[in-house]
């Protein structure tokens, strides 16, 4: 194979478990977790932070893993949406949007939940204006949004949304 | 007993091969069609590409532990097909829905009839054929019943997937029966015994929750782009950023040099139209997909541009709109426009302009393809995979049998992935790696470039009104590129097909209308975008409509009524109309009471004359398309510096009786937000035939902020003896033009080019 020899190796904690990937420094999160490791919840959708599809969360804040270089995650802690129902907060924004069936095609679901639930984890009773802004970076292209706000205020509703 | 069949977590290939082994009801093959039309013209799924089945023995299978598949043959991308249509199944089959497993068809049309997921079709064409598919399996099962227990027919019956003997109470389940059942006789055509609508189970009710919704919120829904294939390579191609353009020379010296590039390999287009054939190029492949980007970065080519350098999309328009000025070749004329308009009180001409548009679905296309002793399989997000296996088939040159065509869920479709060309690259990139799977990724910069894209348009109305302001002579000028020169060398009209969307069969009380077709030349990929030419249409017609209003001084909506005139049926013959959306004139005539009944409800449903705040104000608009009928109210708020925002949009759709309410509801809801993102801001231009827009920052699509804050659907009710009407596109047209409606209501400001951009910015 031609050019192996400027791959490091990079340790990463992706949902509690550790990876030692080969890899330039520079390959972003996301092809990492998706091509590398398997993780394909967290979706491609634009390459440059522009629409979150790729929303993960890095040591609890919502992360676009697009963007962010794995050299950049060494010692920290990756929750992707396969693990965000492990958090009370994200599991009840999952049951919001089953439950208000806010998906469409729901490409970009991942990503939206993902800010979503940090949304939620920081703000337990977060405004529209809250909610505007932190959404904001998450496209929809089926055009969810009105179900998504919804979905974000059951969950804020429920009781084991408080953290 | 026997042990129960495990038919749940193994891949639909495993299941659907080891279906002849599954003793269920699948065992049999080769339903005799006896059902199809017969008879000449062919309209609505008759006449699609292999039409459609309602074969038992196709779409469902009963394990013998009781759970029921269920094969949907259509597309996901949003819609909500993989549960409506199942429904349909269960519900007539008596089947427990919590005991249904939804299992998707490859691309195979003789065997599941057409499954062209596009034209808002699926439901219209397949609820009649997947009614007497269920009914038909429900009494193969009663039969197998009744047979076990020696009993006469009339004494069982199916509820809930068990059959009940009533005389006695005795029940026996669906998976005890189905070994027995897949022996029974099919029921001909004319035994077959529907359910009355008050005993549907689901169909008309919104009980049941999507299928793909858990795994969806859970990351572990599988999108074209999440195959995973073992030894599988990963692919971006260097595509001619100059429609027509063809590749001269190129060094891949450095990119052989990024780390994790394998390969690079040339993909040679087909000359003449651009057909659903690849572009060609230059494609790099690696290990994983960013080390093919940077590979691809590190490209040096040299292309040959070809003739379509010189588009330009100023230059473009100015042509257009001199086309649009100038006679064009008249496709309908009703009574005497010239004559009319210049006896008429008063004349009022307006032009509209609107750009090119992108899909932009928030999963490019994408596609994996191995290749093994022959065969190629491939896996992707498909709106036509029979289409995707045909082509597959010519361009390796074997048989459509030697290609299996895996359909994933499609993240958005919007009429992009109806084309299959990145299927095609797929597997000519796997045979150039001797067979190794290979996903073809198309990065979104790829996707914007290189789309199938929404027409450019100009449209050009003139009209002769008497003395109260209503019009007694119409002229349109339609303009604009059309999608048959995708498949046609210099075709350069508008098809009976985009005529029929909205501007040849506008059912007005107008006695003088003529509808004319300048000629335009397309110099880039023209393609199917949701609701397609409805969408210029609709804003043209729906903007003038308002714009002669105000002229008369007259409220919109009832200007809007009186044009649409009393309720009549118009027949498409009437309109010139032979497209009529594929259906038949008998069966789907325009129903101008219907049109005005969505107007009157969502005006009504909007508060029609409420006083507005300043700076707010209503729009309204209506069009007909895919056989359903569409009315929106749409509110806007324009501040000082002329930002805007929308409040809430009351949106009135009549498709006939509805099978799964609230995804009818979904699909109106997304219709008002892509409707929105058109018309503020989308745009794709040309500039030395290079796309001008590279991604989200230039090509801007409506974000949760610019969203209307409030949608209500209003759902007028049907009856299901009655034909249905399409759901998916027909919620866009009016958006455009309802906006732009309000936003002269609330500014005064008349929207005669789109997208609104930065026009009301002080």
């Amino acid at each position: 194979m031609r050019g192996q020899k400027e791959l490091t190796v990079t340790k990463l904690n992706i949902n509690g478990k550790s990876y030692e990937l080969d890899l330039p420094a520079e390959t972003p999160l996301l092809w990492a977790l998706r091509d590398e490791i398997g993780l394909t919840g967290t979706k491609f959708g634009c390459g440059m932070a522009l629409c979150g599809a790729c929303t993960v969360h890095v040591d609890g804040q919502p992360v676009r893993a697009c963007v962010t270089p794995i050299s950049a995650v060494v010692n920290k802690r990756v929750v992707t949406i396969e693990a965000i129902g492990a958090d009370k907060v994200g599991k009840a924004v999952q049951a919001a949007w089953t439950d208000l069936g806010v998906p469409q095609c729901g490409y970009c679901q991942a990503g939206q939940i993902m800010s979503a639930t940090a949304l939620l984890q920081q703000k337990p009773m977060p405004t529209d204006a809250d909610i505007d802004s932190a959404m904001a970076g998450n496209i929809c292209r089926c055009g969810t949004y009105g179900r998504i706000r919804a979905a974000i205020k059951q969950a804020a509703g429920e009781k084991g949304a408080a953290p | 007993m026997n042990a129960p069949l495990i038919i749940t977590n193994v891949s639909r290939r495993t299941f659907l091969q080891g279906a002849s082994a599954v003793s269920g009801l699948v065992l049999a093959v080769g339903y005799a069609s006896a059902l199809h039309a017969t008879e000449a013209p062919k309209y609505g799924a008759d006449a699609m590409p292999h039409g459609w089945s309602d074969n038992p023995l196709v779409f469902v299978a009963i394990g013998e532990d009781g759970i029921v598949s269920i094969v949907c043959h259509r597309s996901e991308m949003g819609q909500g097909v993989r549960t409506g249509m199942p429904m349909i199944v269960a519900d007539e089959l008596e089947a427990d829905w919590a005991r249904v497993r939804v299992v998707q068809a490859p691309g195979d049309e003789a065997r599941y009839g057409n499954q062209d997921t596009d034209g808002s079709r699926s439901t219209r064409h397949f609820f009649m054929p997947m009614r007497r598919c269920g009914a038909a399996a429900r009494q193969m099962l009663e039969a197998a019943a009744a047979a076990r227990w020696q009993v006469p027919m009339g004494e069982v019956r199916a509820v809930n997937s068990e059959i009940v003997h009533s005389r006695t109470g005795r029940r026996l389940g669906y998976g005890a029966l189905a070994t027995v059942a897949a022996r029974m006789p099919l029921p001909a055509a004319i035994a077959i015994r529907l359910k009355e609508p008050s005993q549907f189970r689901y169909i008309g009710t919104d009980k049941l929750r999507l299928v793909d919704a858990p795994d969806i919120t859970v990351g572990k829904a599988q999108y074209g782009i999440d195959t995973r294939l073992p030894d599988m390579v990963y692919a971006v191609v260097a595509r001619p950023q100059v429609f027509g353009g063809r590749l001269k020379s190129f060094d891949d010296s450095a990119t052989l040099k990024v780390p994790g590039v394998l390969h690079v390999a040339r993909i040679d287009p087909i000359p003449g139209p651009a057909d659903f054939n690849p572009l060609g190029g230059v494609a790099v492949i690696a290990r994983n997909s960013w080390a093919a980007m940077q590979g691809r970065k590190a490209l040096r080519i040299s292309w040959n541009d070809g003739s379509n350098a010189s588009y330009d999309s100023p230059a473009y328009r100015a042509m257009l709109e001199s086309a649009a000025r100038k006679p064009g070749k008249v496709v309908r004329n009703d009574g005497n426009f010239s004559v009319a308009a210049a006896a008429a009180a008063k004349r009022i001409n307006a032009e509209y302009y609107l750009p090119h548009l992108a899909h932009a679905s928030m999963e490019p296309p994408v596609a994996t393809a191995r290749i093994t002793e022959g065969k190629c399989e491939v896996w992707g997000c498909f709106q036509s995979p029979q289409g995707v296996r045909d082509l597959i088939a010519k361009r390796l040159g074997i048989s459509s049998a030697n290609v299996t065509v895996h359909v994933t869920l499609l993240g958005g479709g919007f009429g992009r992935k109806s084309m299959g060309d990145f299927g095609v690259e797929a597997a000519l990139l796997s045979r150039a790696l001797g067979g190794r799977p290979v996903k073809v990724l198309w990065t979104r910069e790829d996707d914007l470039h290189h789309d199938y894209f929404h027409t450019v348009s100009v449209e050009h109305l003139e009209a002769g009104v008497d003395a109260t302001g209503h019009p007694v002579a119409w002229l349109h000028r339609t303009v604009a590129p059309s999608i048959d020169s995708t498949f046609i060398k210099n075709a350069t009209r508008e098809a009976s097909y985009e005529l029929g969307m909205g501007v040849i069969n506008v059912p007005f009380a107008v006695p003088n209308i003529r509808i004319e077709n300048p000629e335009a030349t397309a110099h880039t990929r023209i393609g199917w975008f949701r609701s397609v030419s409805n969408i210029p249409h609709a804003f043209a017609v729906q903007s003038f409509v308002a714009e002669l209003a105000a002229a008369a001084g007259r409220d919109p909506k009832d200007f809007l009524l009186e044009l649409i005139g009393p309720a009549r049926v118009v027949t498409p013959q009437m309109l010139s109309d032979t497209f009529n959306d594929g259906e038949s004139p008998e069966r789907y005539p325009v129903d101008t009471g219907r049109l005005r009944g969505v107007v009157e409800l969502a005006a009504k449903a909007a508060g029609w004359g409420r006083p507005q705040p300043k700076g707010h104000g209503l729009g309204i608009a209506a069009h007909y398309s895919f056989v359903s009928y569409v009315a929106a109210v749409v509110e806007v708020a324009v501040d000082a510096k002329g930002e805007l925002n929308i409040p809430r949009v009351d949106i009135a759709i009549d498709c006939g009786a509805t099978i799964y309410p609230d995804r009818v509801r979904a699909q109106m809801e997304g219709a008002c937000v892509m409707g929105v993102s058109a018309a503020l801001s989308g745009a794709i231009t040309f500039k030395a035939g290079r796309v001008q827009q590279n991604n989200f920052h230039h090509y801007e699509v409506v974000r949760m902020p610019m969203a209307p804050r409030e949608i209500r659907v209003h759902i007028i009710p049907g009856d299901y003896a009655k034909p249905l009407g399409g759901v998916g596109e027909p919620g866009v047209p009016p958006i455009l033009p309802a906006l732009c409606n309000a936003i002269f209501a609330a500014t005064g400001k008349r929207i005669r080019q789109l997208p609104v951009g930065d026009q009301l910015k002080i």
